[in-house]
């Protein structure tokens, strides 16, 4: 299968190799159509947001309005900073061109005279590189003031990075221009949702990196071609990043629709002195976890998840065998969430500290059987009542964790003893109350 | 203690301030170019950097609070950072946190006497399928075992 975003081309990182390989072609070909030719050939190509939520991105730019008098932006998020993901960083590295020529295309497409591309403060390393590549773009005039000879078009943009400093909330879309802007990473209340209220309150459209790195293939070799590639209602392909108990962990591009168990056992090199599969968490932290022994049939796609009760998420494959310690990997998945919750909504900012002092309580042994319902109620009061989807991605790790394998969990609590109220709450408190004790 | 930048890190700052319409988005990189000139934010530095962009030291403490990489007192020459989150628990991840803190004494962000090094528990680095993981200041040691690790402090300590 041919490789769209990562092929296997030596020194592609490099700007001659990537033009000697068609690069900016793409560019030059976008700059004789209308910007909204190009919109329509992506809502076309069925391209999803490869960040998390797969909206369409045609849709998305068409959001931003045509006529405006304030400046219009766009944002490329390369903030990854969800557990299990590390797919950007290898864009940064191997085939930074083709983001930043996606990131022209995208530009002209919407309007925006401004790009900014968002990192992660913790990929200095990526950051260097990619800032290597834009230097050497705007050297060859394909990005700033040259463009006007080397696209023979009025169009011009700028591309820079902003570094950030150690937040996973600001891969949220608003909260990242919070923090674009200087700020605290709040997210904000939607709507008014970017497209007309963005960054420093103009027209603003956020896309993923790995998003925006496919615009230039599906320019160059049409919409068709893009829309046949693996699930029709999710095309193209996907950089799954397997880790975990596998024994080949790492970056593998595939079509969408790829099948798991193709993924964990053909590709990734099954699991370590084949023992089984105890859990496997399909697209990062947040998503829900799916059992070993449910694997069966499941494919890759935004679609195919939804059936099997889960999501893509960002694709973040976590494999976890049969002797993995759940009860300690939800505690951990836990102590995240609480450890990155902004702190703005009071369900998210108190409920992800009680789901893991719970999980902690039961990790220490002093869990009782009405602990695994209180992590489930605790759960479905964070989720749907929070700004932001970070809600969310608390409560369905763990919601979905102890529902599919109430067996394991129920293993590791003590029986429930009938205990009055006040004790009942007392067992809410942060010292982890000796339950077993009270029975004796 | 006193705090000016440095005429260079002033001309970075305004390099900074252009990419952005307005003064304040720079607060982010100025805070970085001030931690590297002084190894950690003071209250002299958050009152400085507000001078330099023309906000309130308000505002850059909400900033210097929020993020995780901005540290509010000294850390060490090399400031070990050992993602546990889940890809680099299931890998030994916790094994190589307790390997870093049992050499050094030092619990999470704590400094040794000599100042050389200091340690973080840190979330997700984006190493996961290279994990286990430590970052040494900026740069990443990935696919650790004990032994490699052992390997690298003893390098960095010798560095010193």
């Amino acid at each position: 299968m041919e490789k769209i975003l990562l092929p296997d081309i030596e020194n592609l990182h490099l700007i001659d190799v990537y033009i000697s390989n068609g690069g900016y072609e793409a560019a030059k070909k976008a700059f004789t159509q209308t910007s909204d030719d190009i919109i329509d050939q992506v809502k076309k190509s069925g391209l999803r947001g490869r960040g998390g939520a797969a909206f369409s991105a045609g849709l998305k730019w068409s959001f931003m309005p045509k006529t405006t008098d304030k400046p219009k932006y766009l944002c490329v998020n390369g903030d990854e900073s969800e557990p299990g993901s590390f797919k950007d960083r290898q864009i940064f590295e191997i085939n930074p061109h083709q983001m930043i020529e996606g990131t022209i295309i995208t530009c002209y497409a919407i309007g925006a005279k401004t790009a900014y591309v968002y990192i992660r403060g913790e990929y200095h390393k990526w950051i260097r590189l990619l800032q290597k590549a834009i230097d050497d773009a705007y050297e060859k005039g394909f990005i700033g003031k040259k463009m006007k000879e080397t696209f023979n078009t009025d169009f011009q943009c700028d591309i820079y990075i902003h570094k950030g400093a150690g937040a996973y909330i600001c891969g949220e879309e608003s909260s990242l221009m919070n923090s674009l802007e200087g700020k605290r990473g709040y997210p904000r209340v939607k709507p008014p949702f970017p497209a007309q209220n963005g960054l420093w309150g103009c027209p603003t459209t956020i896309n993923n990196v790995e998003t925006i790195a496919n615009v230039p293939k599906i320019i160059e070799k049409g919409w068709e071609w893009f829309s046949k590639i693996g699930h029709p209602k999710h095309p193209g392909t996907l950089l799954f990043g397997v880790s975990g108990h596998v024994n080949k962990p790492g970056v593998y591009e595939l079509p969408t629709g790829t099948l798991l168990t193709d993924i964990i056992y053909k590709y990734a090199g099954g699991v370590p002195n084949d023992k089984k599969i105890l859990c496997v968490i399909p697209g990062g932290t947040s998503m829900p976890p799916l059992r070993g022994d449910k694997l069966e049939g499941v494919k890759m796609d935004a679609e195919s998840l939804k059936e099997a009760e889960s999501a893509i998420g960002t694709g973040g494959v976590i494999v976890m065998d049969e002797d993995t310690d759940l009860v300690k990997v939800l505690a951990r998945i836990a102590h995240f969430y609480h450890h990155e919750s902004c702190g703005q909504c009071t369900p998210c900012r108190e409920g992800t500290g009680w789901l893991e002092k719970i999980l902690k309580r039961i990790l220490a042994g002093n869990g009782s059987t009405s602990d695994l319902e209180l992590l489930i109620t605790v759960a479905n009061q964070i989720e749907g009542n929070t700004i932001c989807a970070l809600g969310e991605a608390a409560a369905w790790p763990v919601k979905y964790m102890v529902e599919r394998f109430r067996y394991y969990f129920e293993a590791r609590v003590n029986d429930e003893v009938s205990l009055p109220i006040a004790n009942k709450v007392h067992s809410m408190r942060e010292t982890s109350y000796p339950l077993a004790d009270v029975k004796k | 203690m006193e705090f000016k930048f440095t005429e260079e890190n002033l001309t970075r700052i305004e390099q900074e301030v252009k990419k952005y319409p307005e003064r304040k988005p720079a607060v982010m990189a100025a805070l970085y170019l001030a931690q590297e000139q002084n190894g950690y934010i003071s209250n002299e530095v958050i009152k400085e950097v507000a001078d330099v962009l023309g906000i309130t030291a308000e505002d850059v403490l909400g900033v210097v609070t929020f993020y995780t990489m901005y540290h509010q007192k000294p850390m060490g020459k090399f400031h070990l950072q050992v993602c546990t989150n889940v890809s680099c628990m299931l890998r030994g991840g916790y094994e190589i946190w307790d390997q870093v803190k049992d050499k050094f004494g030092i619990e999470n962000l704590g400094i040794t006497e000599d100042q050389n090094f200091s340690l973080e528990e840190v979330e997700c680095m984006g190493s996961c399928g290279t994990a286990p993981m430590i970052a040494v200041n900026e740069d990443y040691y990935e696919n650790l075992t004990n032994e490699k690790v052992e390997e690298i402090l003893e390098s960095l300590k010798s560095t010193n």
